[in-house]
C-alpha cells in the first residue's frame, strides 16, 4: 500500500506552525490573533496524527482529541473575554489595549 | 504521482494556501474563512491517514463549532477592515525573514531524518473509532473526565462573563 | 477505449450515478414544492396551484423559468465574496449529504458489475452526515451578515444559533440507535434491524429500531425529528425566515437565482432529513412486513398500488377541463399502470424494487409529515425555541442514551 512518508506530514505541520506564529506576532485584530492560536493548535494536532499513523499505536488519536476539546474550552472564554474587552475600549486593535487604565 | 501523493499535494497546498490568506487578508472574517479551508483541508488529510474519527470531530467541533463562534463574535462585534499602523518597521524587515528560516531549518531537520520515522504497516484490524473509544475510556478515563469538568468550567466561565450589568 | 472503460469502471459507475441522483433529487425538489403548496392549500380549503397545467403540475417549472429570468440585483456595499459563497456554500453542502444514503439493499448486476445502490458505501456515515449538517451553518450566518442590512443579520444570527443548539440534540437522540447497531454505516444499520429479535419475537415492522431492541427508540426518534425540523429552519420553527417578523430573515436581499438555490437547499436537507429518520429508526429498506414465505404476497403491493392509481388517474384526466389536461393526465395514468402491470410480468425487476418501493414510501410519509405541521402548526418565539432545545430536547436525549446503553447492558444489543 503506497503510503506518504510521514515526513511530509511533519514538514506541512512546520510550515503551517510557522504561518500561524507569523500571523501571530504581525497582525493587530485581536480576534485574527486568537484565530492564529488555533492555527497553531492544528498544525500540532496534524503531527499527532502523523506519528500515530507512523507508530500504528492510536495515542495520538486520542490526544488530538484531547487537544480539540482544550482549545473548543479555551476558544469559548477567550472569546468571552474579547468581547467584554472590545466593548469597554470600543476597539478591537491590541495596541489600544496597552494600559489598564481605560 | 499515486493518486494519494496527489490528493495529499492538494490538501497540503490548500491548507499553506489558506493560512496565507489568514495573515494577508484584511478582513477579520475572510480570515476566519480561511482558517474554516485549512481545517477542513486537515481533514481531509486525517482522512489519508487512515484517521476517520478524528476527521469527523475535526470537522464537527472545530470547523462546526469553535469557527461559528468566531465568525459570531466577528459579526456581534462589527469588526472591520484592519487600521494600518506603521509601527516598527523593524519586525516586518528583520522578523519575517527570520521566521522562515526558523519554519525551514526545522522542515529541513524533519525531511532529513528520513529512516528515522517510517509508517508502519496498516493495523486495519481495528477500526479507528472503536480503538480510540477502547483507549479512551480504559486508558485515558482520568483525562477524559478531567476535560468533561474543563468543559463545564468553561461553560460557566462564558456565562459569568456574559452577564449584564444588574 | 474499452480498456480505459474497464480500468476506470468504478470512476465512471460513480459519476453516472451522480450525475442521475443530482437528476433525480432536483426534480424531486421541484415537485416537492408543488405537493406542499397543494397539501397546504387543501389544509386551509382552498386549491393551490391549479392553472399552470394540469392540477399545477407543470408549476414548479413555471417558478424555474421564473427563477432564471428574474433581475438579480446585488445591493450596494455587501461584502461581494461573502455575498457569493453563502448561497453556494448551503446548496453544495446540502446536495452533498445525499452522497452517503443507501437507497436499497443488495446491488444489482448491471453490464457484469455489481452495482451499489447510493453513492458511496461509508463506514462513517452518520458521522459525515453529522460534519456536513455542522457545515451548514456557516450558508445562514454568512448570508445574514453579507447582506449589510439589519433584518438579514438579525435573521441569519438568530437562524444559526438555533441550528447550532439543535445540532446537540440532533447528535445525541442517535447515539441510542447507534449503540444497538454497533457501528456508523447506514447501510449495516438498516442490516442490524433486518435481523433484530422484534417485539415479543414479531419480525418485519417489530424490528424496526423504533420498536424493538433492548429499548424501543421512540423518545429517541422523536427527539430526532423534532431537532430535524429546527434544524432545516422549518415552521414551527422558522422564526429566522419569517414573514412577518423579519421580512425574510437571511436571504432578505437575495433575489432569484441566489435565492433558488437557498431554497433547494432547504428542500433538499429536509428530504436528506426524512431519509435519515427512515433509515435509522424506521428500517430504512425493510418491509414492515416480515420477509418470511407466508407473506410473499406483500411483495405485489408496489402494483397494487400502483395500477389503481393509474387507472383513477386515466378516469380524472379525460374529464378535467382543459384540452392540455385531457392529454396530459391520460398519459401519466397509462405510464403509470403500465409500469405497475410490468412489475407483475418480471418478477426479477419485482423483487428488485421491493427495496426502493418501502424506502421511498416512507420518505414520502416523513415528507408528508413536514408539510402537514408546516400547515397547520403555528411558529415558535425565538425563546421559546431556544428554551426548548435547550431544557428539553438536549436533557431528554441524553437520559436517552443513557437509559438505551443500561438497557443494552442487561439485555444485549439486540
Amino acid at each position: 500500500m503506497n503510503m506518504i512518508p510521514t515526513n511530509y506530514y511533519l514538514v506541512l505541520s512546520a510550515i503551517l506552525f510557522g504561518l500561524g506564529v507569523i500571523a501571530f506576532v504581525f497582525k493587530r485584530n485581536i480576534i485574527v490573533i486568537f484565530m492564529s492560536i488555533e492555527l497553531m493548535l492544528n498544525a500540532v494536532n496534524l503531527a499527532f496524527v502523523a506519528f500515530s499513523q507512523a507508530m500504528g499505536k492510536l495515542d495520538g488519536q486520542v490526544f488530538v482529541l484531547f487537544v480539540i476539546v482544550v482549545a473548543a474550552a479555551e476558544a469559548t472564554v477567550g472569546l468571552g473575554i474579547i468581547i467584554l474587552t472590545a466593548r469597554n475600549r470600543q476597539s478591537l486593535n491590541i495596541e489600544r489595549v496597552d494600559l489598564l487604565k481605560l | 504521482m499515486t493518486p494519494q501523493l496527489g490528493i495529499f499535494c492538494v490538501l497540503a497546498a490548500l491548507s499553506v494556501l489558506g493560512a496565507l490568506s489568514l495573515i494577508l487578508q484584511k478582513h477579520p472574517i475572510h480570515s476566519a474563512l480561511s482558517l474554516i479551508v485549512v481545517m477542513v483541508s486537515l481533514a481531509g488529510l486525517y482522512l489519508l491517514m487512515g484517521a476517520e474519527f478524528v476527521a469527523a470531530v475535526q470537522i464537527i467541533v472545530y470547523g462546526g463549532a469553535i469557527m461559528v463562534l468566531f465568525v459570531f463574535v466577528i459579526m456581534l462585534l462589527n469588526a472591520g477592515v484592519e487600521e494600518y499602523t506603521n509601527l516598527s518597521k523593524l519586525a516586518g524587515i528583520a522578523g519575517i525573514p527570520l521566521t522562515v528560516a526558523l519554519a525551514g531549518f526545522i522542515a529541513a531537520a524533519i525531511g532529513r531524518s528520513g529512516e528515522a520515522v517510517q509508517a508502519a504497516a496498516q493495523t486495519g484490524a481495528v477500526s479507528s473509532t472503536r480503538g480510540i473509544s477502547t483507549m479512551l475510556f480504559k486508558d485515558f478515563v482520568y483525562p477524559f473526565e478531567l476535560t468533561s469538568v474543563l468543559i463545564l468550567v468553561a461553560i460557566l466561565g462564558a456565562i459569568v462573563l456574559a452577564q449584564r450589568e444588574k | 477505449m474499452s480498456s480505459f472503460l474497464s480500468t476506470n469502471a468504478l470512476l465512471i459507475i460513480t459519476l453516472v450515478k451522480i450525475a442521475l441522483l443530482l437528476f433525480i433529487i432536483l426534480t424531486v425538489n421541484a415537485y416537492l414544492t408543488w405537493f406542499e403548496r397543494k397539501v397546504v392549500a387543501h389544509i386551509q380549503s382552498r386549491w393551490g396551484p391549479y392553472r399552470v397545467g394540469p392540477h399545477g403540475l407543470l408549476q414548479p417549472l413555471a417558478d424555474g423559468l421564473k427563477f432564471l429570468f428574474k433581475e438579480d440585483p446585488t445591493p450596494a456595499g455587501v461584502d461581494k465574496f461573502v455575498y457569493f459563497l453563502a448561497p453556494l456554500l448551503s446548496l453544495a453542502l446540502a446536495l452533498t449529504s445525499i452522497a452517503v444514503i443507501p437507497f436499497g439493499p443488495a446491488p444489482i448486476h448491471l453490464f457484469g458489475r455489481d452495482i451499489y445502490l447510493g453513492i458511496a458505501d461509508v463506514n462513517m456515515g452518520i458521522l459525515a452526515l453529522f460534519a456536513i449538517t455542522a457545515l451548514g451553518v456557516y450558508g445562514n450566518a454568512l448570508a445574514g451578515w453579507a447582506s449589510n442590512s439589519k433584518y438579514p443579520l438579525l435573521g441569519g444570527l438568530r437562524g444559526s444559533a438555533q441550528m447550532i443548539s439543535y445540532e446537540l440534540s440532533l447528535t445525541m437522540s442517535v447515539v441510542g440507535v447507534l449503540l444497538m447497531a454497533g457501528t456508523f454505516n447506514l447501510r449495516e444499520i438498516i442490516n442490524a434491524q433486518e435481523s433484530a429479535h422484534g417485539l415479543f419475537g414479531w419480525q418485519g415492522i417489530f424490528s424496526w429500531n423504533v420498536f424493538c431492541g433492548p429499548l424501543p427508540q421512540i423518545v429517541g426518534f422523536l427527539c430526532f425529528f423534532v431537532s430535524a425540523i429546527a434544524e432545516t429552519n422549518r415552521v414551527p420553527f422558522d422564526l429566522p425566515e419569517a414573514e412577518q417578523e423579519l421580512v425574510a430573515g437571511f436571504n432578505t436581499e437575495y433575489a432569484s437565482f441566489k435565492f433558488a438555490m437557498f431554497f433547494i437547499a432547504e428542500y433538499t436537507s429536509m428530504i436528506t432529513v426524512s431519509c435519515l429518520c427512515a433509515i435509522l429508526f424506521f428500517g430504512g429498506w425493510l418491509s414492515p412486513f416480515p420477509a418470511t414465505s407466508t407473506w410473499a404476497f406483500t411483495h405485489y403491493l408496489p402494483s397494487l398500488l400502483l395500477i389503481p392509481f393509474g387507472l383513477w388517474v386515466i378516469w380524472d384526466g379525460i374529464r378535467y377541463e382543459t384540452i392540455l389536461g385531457r392529454l396530459i393526465l391520460p398519459a401519466v395514468g397509462t405510464a403509470t399502470a403500465a409500469a405497475g402491470a410490468a412489475l407483475l410480468y418480471f418478477p426479477q425487476v419485482n423483487e428488485f424494487i421491493q427495496g426502493p418501493f418501502w424506502f421511498l414510501s416512507k420518505v414520502f410519509v416523513f415528507l408528508f409529515i413536514y408539510v402537514w405541521m408546516r400547515g397547520t402548526l403555528p411558529r415558535l418565539r425565538y425563546d421559546q425555541l431556544m428554551n426548548i432545545g435547550w431544557k428539553l430536547l438536549l436533557p431528554v436525549s441524553i437520559a436517552n442514551v443513557i437509559i438505551t446503553a443500561f438497557a443494552i447492558l442487561k439485555w444485549g444489543a439486540r
